[in-house]
Parts: C-alpha cells; structure tokens; sequence
C-alpha cells in the first residue's frame, strides 16, 4: 500500500554556531538569527530520511515536506536537503527561531496540510521531529496531530516496520526504556527520535528536479501570520560552557576518560 | 526500480545520467556571484526580442547551474574593505542595511607598527630607522602615516563580511529563480571533449554536467582551474608563482573600544616587515583583523596563526580588542602574481573569471570587485553571444569577453600594478620602493622581476639569532612530540609566550572550533594526498605542515606529514608551499576537490 507522508519541519541555527538570546522590542530572540547559516532541522531530517526510507519500500508513496521558516533561509538550506530525496515542499514564510508559540504553530502546519487537495487518511502519515534543535517542547507534532483528528501519535519514535500492513513502532519510553506497539493501519503521526538511518548523500539529479518545483512554491510563500499573542518568554538562556584543550599525543584512552571526568566533577 | 511519487518524483534516488545545462558555473565566489546577478538581470529585463531559450533544453528557459564545493554559499573568506566600483555598478542602489556586518569606510588609517618585543626579522635599516620613528611613535609602539597613497585607500567603499555579502548575493540569484546555486557539491575535473571543455564532473558521484559554457570562478587553488592550467598551459611568460596566506578574525569589539564603525586601518611593519595587517570596524561593535603572511616571506616555519595572535596582541591593536571575544575566524590562500598569474582566459566552451583568472590587483591589495567586474563583463559577453545565437567558441569569447576585459579599468589598472610587489625579491626596502614607484608613476617604474628564489634552509634563516644545533635540536624535540616548529623557533628567537585568554587569544586548535566550526563530511577519502611519500620523506623544508591554517597537515612517522581532513580549512597553502615537485610545476601535494571546511558565515 502506497503511503502519503507529511513531514513537518523547520530549519535551525547549524549546530555548530555559538548562538546568543537576545531580548528584541518583539521579545526573545537569537543574536543576528539571518546571519547565521541555518540546517534543517536535525530532529526532522532524521524523520525525512526514515520518509523516504519507506517511500521506497512502498511504490507509488509520496513524500511532502510543511515548513514554517524564513523563506529566504529555506530557500538556501533546501538547496542542500533538496539533493538527498525528492519531495515536494510546501513553505509557510514565518519566524524560525524557537521563540514562538508552539500552539500557534501547529494551528498553521495543520492549516497547510489541510489544504492539500487528495489527502487519503487511510494512506496518511504525519512525521516529524519529536523535539526540535531550535526548541525541545516535544508538542508541536502531537498538537498537528490532534487538530487533523489523528488519533494514534508515537513519540521518541525510534523504528517503524510494516508488517501486513500494520505499522509497528518503536518507540522511547521512560526510565530508558523502549516499547513496541502495533498500529493497525494509517492515519499515525510519528514524532521521531533520531531513527537508525544516515544521512543520504546528495544527488545532483535529484535537486534539479525537485527545485523546479519548489522554487516557485517559495516565491509564493504565504505569511503564517503569527500574532503571538497570549505568549510570551519572560527569559532565554544559554546553558553554561566551559572550554579547556589540551593536545595530547599517544595517551591512553583510559587515561583520557578518567581526566575527563575528573574534569566533569569539577 | 523506479518508484514516482505523487508528485512526479522519483524516490529511489540515484541516477547517474549526464545532466543537460547552457551554462555550469564552478565555484561561488564574488566572481560567480558577479556573473550570475549580472547574467540573471540581463535574461530578465524587459526587451522586445524573443527571451532567450535554452539551447540544451530547447523550449526551456536558460539552465544555469552553479556549484559550490563549501557546504553553505556565506563559508567564504575574505576581509573586504573595497571601493566596490563594480559592484556599485550592479546594484546602483545598494542598502549596506540589507547585508549584516556592512558599513561604509569612514576614517581610514595607515600604522606602521614598531615591534615591541624586538623579535621581529628586521634588517638593519629598518632598526636604523625605528629608532628615529619610535620618537614620533605613539605610547602603543605605532605611527600614524600622515598620508595614505591615492592608490592604497578605500574612501567611498565599503567594509563586507564577504560570508554575508555573497549569502545576500546568492539569495538574489535564487529568487530570479534563473539559476540555481548548489552549495556542498564539489566538482573534481572539467569534461574535456573533441579539445574543447564540454563541462564537468560532480566529486560525490561522478555526475557528468554537460554545458555549452563552463565558467570558472574555483578560485586560486580550485582543481578545475588548475586541470585546465596542466592541459592548455599558462600564457608564454605568466606564472602563478606570488601567494599569501591571508588569516582573519571577526570579533565582537568590547565595551571599552571607542571605534567607530567603518573604521580602517592597514597596517605595516609587524609582525614581520613582510607582513601585512588589517582593522575594520563592522556596525554592532564588531570587527573583522587579520594579516596576510606572503610567499616572499621566506621563512621556512612560516606560519599563519601564531603570526596573528602576536598582531592582534600588538599594544596598537589590542589596545581596541583586549577583552573581546572571537566570533569567527578563517583563513585562504590568495593568488598575488596579479596580471602575471593570468592564464587563458578562455577556450572553446570555457571561460576563467576571478582571483583563479589572476584579476587581483597586488599593488592596491584588491581582490573581491575585480573578480566581481571579471564576472558581470562576462555575463555581458555571454548575454549577446545568447542573442545573436552564436556558440560558445573561443574566438568568440575572446571578441566578447576579453577584449571587454582589456579595455576595462580591471586592465588598466593591473598593468600599473605588474611590477608592483617585484622589488620584495630584494628585500623590504625595495620591496616598499616597488609599490611606491608602480603607485605613483602609473606602473612606468617598477623593479623587473628575478629568477625564484629556492626557500631557505632553517639554519641559515636563524643564523645570527639561533645556532645550528640549536635548531638541530629543537626540530628534533618537536617531532618527537608532534609540536609545531614554528612555536617553538619563533620562541627561542625571542617571540614572546601567547598567553590564552580563553576569549579571542585561543589555541589554534580552539580557533579552528569556536571561530572555523571547521566540519569534513563523513565517509570521504581524504582531499589532500602526497603523490609520493619519499619525496615527503626526504624533504627537509616541510613548509607544508608549519603553513597549514588548520593545523590539519602535521608530522607523522620520521616528520614526514600525515592529513588530518577534520581540520582543513580548504585554503590550499600546501599546494603552493610544497617544495618538492613529481613532475615540473607539479606540486607533490595533490588537493582534490571536496566538501566540508569552514562552517562560519561571518568571515
């Protein structure tokens, strides 16, 4: 059975950017967020790959990825994911910082997908991440779910295997512990962990065709028209760091993870 | 099996068939950048002839593709202080408020710095002559030139982040939605075919791009550029044989720093005579320094970074910077052989543009709107070849292309610059005379050039301030502990200790991860390989691990140099630093094409 999937994802900082909350006269937000070069966003790539991992192994699936992002930074990083798998993308020009209303923006990833003409609920998979690099609220995939009436979510989902058609989900549980369930049939909605799939390498022909499409699907962008209203955050900040380095050579790996964690131990 | 999507697409992925496009762009430089904005305004704007059509996919509108070997189009590394003539000229009505980290030049100072530690390699006429300066000096051991040569300054410029001036140029280009840029995808080789150049070739997977044109802009060091060298030759005369290292830092400024944005400084005199520095002021009280550490510098341990911790702790300069922090740091090699480094600049279905087509003028220490203006008088050429329907031929790029380029001020003024940097072969005195003679008679003097100079041994560059056994004994030491030679020279000939401050005075290694975020994608050969290890074996200069920006090349099994390609920084200095040769002009350090590399979008 073919499967329509919708993957909801948005774009974050690269992770190796040092970041900075900074309060702007509309609230928190990060340091110079347009000059940082951004990433899609590591936990919803991670379900993009497990997307089209299943994809293949069901012909005729078809893959759509909901953004709600700055469309000119989603335009550079999907010069990069564009490369990996084909999919057909569906931007909404926002905000793509972690300072938003995680109410509000399910309201309008679940607006946008409802407006997507031919969506079969019996073929339907919501993916996304389970939590995001630019905020760990772990809602946001949940909240799109329960607005389009999808009543089985899985979250920290780690696997997903067919079998006769049921979708058997690993997923993380508490006191690290992991359960498997049995869904009998689509419509679920699975916000992934980090799956067990690398990352695809890019592919030249694959970007080509799928900027045809998605450029055009960019330059027509609507504003999500975020108010913000009712929500606010009252403080940002960043965990605290600390940066020593050493050069050594020939030493032990027992030696170093002893050192280390003295270290840790302060 | 091919498997389509409900959107036309196919999900299996991978195939490998040749890809149909007009023109294929190698590299996304300020050159590309310059190409591209100029070609897509061009194929956009109003006109009552037919809009042109592609001729590789006929009905289509032009397929213009461009890839970028970084992983993102803003990992570029420049410290641009520029007139920006060319680029004024594309965008007539630029608004620096639209590029982050973009001011206008406002005060504009030329310091030549004392050296306070009395390390520095100075010949005896500059001690002479400090002497005399330091009583005209200020406390923090510079002196204000009362004059900056016409030829030298920047006023009516503007200071760039070149990372967030090509990321707002690239955004440009993509929503004309007239050509794509691709970043993270290196190309290994142009497509040679029946003697003319028919594309290139993808590194990831061997994709074939096929293309009327293909435009080069891989830089000084890219590996298309430099294929096309080794099959057509260099121009009777011309050699690539002037570089530098140019290693910078963006910071973010501290309370106590009064300068104003658009501030600029250039500096002279330290850490070494040959060494160039420079000190511009973004808005936000950041600022981006760094030096350029030249070819002519003939140390045999030279080396970019330490060189820059003891410029930014020179007292003039950290005067504005102690208690910053750094933001970002990077480094690049650049092609100084200016007009002298040009190769063919174009041939059958292909054309050089930018630093790679020796557009850098060496004696105005301007590199970024050159290689912007190389691009736009290209795209003007392409443009008319398109309308008039005429193939991409050699004969023709050289009547559209070309000759636009010998006529243009880029031309003018590279002739005046040919002979500018010549005198350096004879020392810093003559070298400075050069640059003043070129400058202010319009190149009509000028020193000729000399044969190479073969770089020294270590014992003969210390002599008179370390013996040879001491040297003996310190690379001895040093490679039995894999430390970098420079440090340990450089402190035994009296360099002072750099005391970290955790902040902007790091480790190399920290500079490489809080300021270069430097990546290497997994599961990848290594890009930079030594074609034969016993000429590594039994080189003693191994200038190719004291020069390494990153760190990334360093002493294995008896010194001989061993890749470490998590820590390259893509700058290629080992090309042009390896002493040894496999074949004439063939460097034993073969540098492929390869993603990864600096990860920061402010330098």
């Amino acid at each position: 059975m073919p499967y329509q999937i919708i993957v909801c994802g948005g774009i974050a900082p690269d992770p190796l950017q040092t970041l900075e909350p900074a309060m702007g006269p509309a609230g928190p937000a990060l340091k110079n967020e347009m000059m940082l070069p951004a990433v899609f966003d590591p936990w919803a790539a991670h379900a993009l790959y497990e997307a089209a991992h299943l994809a293949r192994q069901f012909p005729g699936s078809s893959i759509r990825v909901v953004t709600l992002a700055p469309k000119a930074k989603l335009q550079q990083v999907m010069m990069t994911v564009a490369q990996k798998l084909p999919f057909e993308l569906i931007p909404i020009d926002g905000p793509g910082g972690g300072f938003t209303d995680a109410v509000e923006v399910s309201k309008v990833l679940a607006q946008a997908i409802s407006a997507i003409p031919g969506i079969d609920m019996s073929q339907f998979l919501l993916f996304g991440g389970w939590e995001s690099a630019t905020r760990g609220s772990g809602c946001v995939i949940p909240m799109v779910a329960a607005r389009l009436g999808i009543e089985d979510c899985f979250l920290a989902v780690d696997e997903l295997k067919i079998e006769d058609g049921a979708l058997v989900i690993k997923e993380r549980v508490e006191g690290g512990l992991l359960q498997v369930s049995r869904c009998s049939a689509p419509p679920a909605a699975l916000a992934w962990a980090t799956g067990s799939l690398p990352e695809p390498p890019n592919h030249p022909q694959t970007g080509m065709a799928n900027m045809r499409a998605m450029m055009p699907a960019l330059q027509r962008a609507k504003p999500a028209g975020l108010t913000g209203e009712g929500f606010s955050v009252p403080q940002a900040t960043l965990p605290a760091q600390q940066r020593q380095t050493q050069v050594v050579k020939d030493k032990p790996a027992a030696e170093i993870s002893r050192e280390l964690l003295e270290w840790i131990k302060g | 099996m091919s498997i389509e999507t409900e959107a036309g697409n196919d999900v299996n992925g991978v195939d490998a068939k040749p890809l149909d496009a007009d023109i294929v762009c190698v590299g996304f430089g300020p050159a590309s950048a310059g190409f591209l904005t100029t070609l897509t305004k061009l194929l956009q704007a109003p006109s009552t002839d037919q809009p042109v059509e592609s001729r590789a996919v006929p009905g289509m509108p032009p397929q213009i593709l461009c890839y970028e070997r970084a992983d993102d189009i803003a990992f570029g590394v420049s410290g641009v202080v520029t007139r920006a003539r060319a680029i004024k000229s594309t965008f007539p009505y630029l608004n620096t408020a639209e590029i982050p980290l973009s001011a206008r030049v406002g005060s504009e100072r030329l310091l030549y710095l004392l050296d306070p530690h009395g390390a520095s390699r100075r010949p005896l006429w500059m001690r002479l002559a400090d002497k005399v300066i330091k009583g005209l000096a200020r406390e923090d051991y510079s002196y204000e030139a009362p004059y900056i040569p016409p030829f030298l300054h920047k006023q009516d410029g503007f200071i760039f982040s070149l990372g967030q001036f090509m990321q707002w140029s690239g955004q440009q280009v993509m929503f004309s939605g007239t050509a794509q840029v691709w970043p993270g995808t290196p190309v290994s080789d142009p497509l040679f075919e029946n003697g003319k150049v028919a594309g290139v070739v993808l590194a990831a997977d061997g994709t074939e791009i096929r293309a009327e044109l293909t435009v080069v802009g891989d830089g000084p060091v890219g590996p298309v550029g430099r294929r096309l060298d080794e099959v057509y030759g260099m121009p009777l005369g011309h050699k690539r044989d002037e570089w530098a290292v140019g290693m910078k830092m963006v910071v973010d400024l501290p309370a106590s720093c009064t300068l104003e944005e658009g501030t600029v400084f250039h500096t002279i005199g330290y850490p070494e005579p040959e060494i160039f520095g420079f000190f511009y002021v973004h808005p936000d009280r950041v600022a981006s320094v760094g030096i350029f550490v030249p070819s002519w510098l003939d140390s045999p341990v030279r080396t970019g970074y330490r060189y820059l911790q003891h410029f930014i702790t020179h007292p003039a300069i950290w005067r504005h910077l102690k208690g910053g922090r750094m933001r970002s740091w990077g480094a690049k090699s650049l092609l100084e052989s200016g007009r002298r480094g040009e190769p063919r600049l174009c041939g059958d279905g292909y054309a050089r543009i930018g630093e790679g087509s020796g557009s850098t003028n060496v004696l105005t220490g301007s590199g970024v709107d050159e290689a912007w203006l190389t691009g736009r008088l290209l795209a003007e050429g392409v443009h008319e070849l398109w309308r008039e329907g005429l193939p991409f031929t050699k004969a023709n790029l050289e009547a559209r292309y070309v000759r636009r380029r010998r006529t243009s001020w880029l031309e003018k003024e590279s002739i005046i610059a040919e002979r500018a940097r010549n005198g350096f072969q004879r020392g810093i005195l003559r070298g400075f005379l050069g640059m003043a003679l070129a400058g202010f008679t319009s190149g009509a003097l000028g020193y000729n050039r000399r044969r190479d100079k073969p770089a020294r041994p270590l014992e003969e560059f210390y002599r008179g301030r370390l013996s040879a056994e001491q040297v003996r004994d310190i690379r001895a030491a040093c490679e039995k502990d894999a430390q970098p030679l420079h440090d340990a020279l450089m402190e035994a000939a009296g360099w002072p200790a750099i005391e970290f401050d955790g902040q902007l005075l790091v480790s190399h290694q920290d500079a490489l991860l809080m300021g270069g975020k430097v990546q290497a994608a997994p599961d990848l050969p290594d890009h930079v390989v030594f074609r034969d290890p016993d000429l590594c074996a039994a080189c003693t200069n191994r200038l190719c691990i004291e020069i390494c920006s990153g760190e990334a090349i360093h002493a294995g099994e008896n010194g001989a140099p061993v890749f470490d390609r998590d820590k390259c920084v893509h700058c290629g200095a080992c090309i042009w630093n390896c002493t040894q040769e496999v074949a004439p002009g063939v460097s034993n350090v073969a540098f492929c094409a390869a993603p990864g590399g600096l990860h920061s979008a402010e330098n």
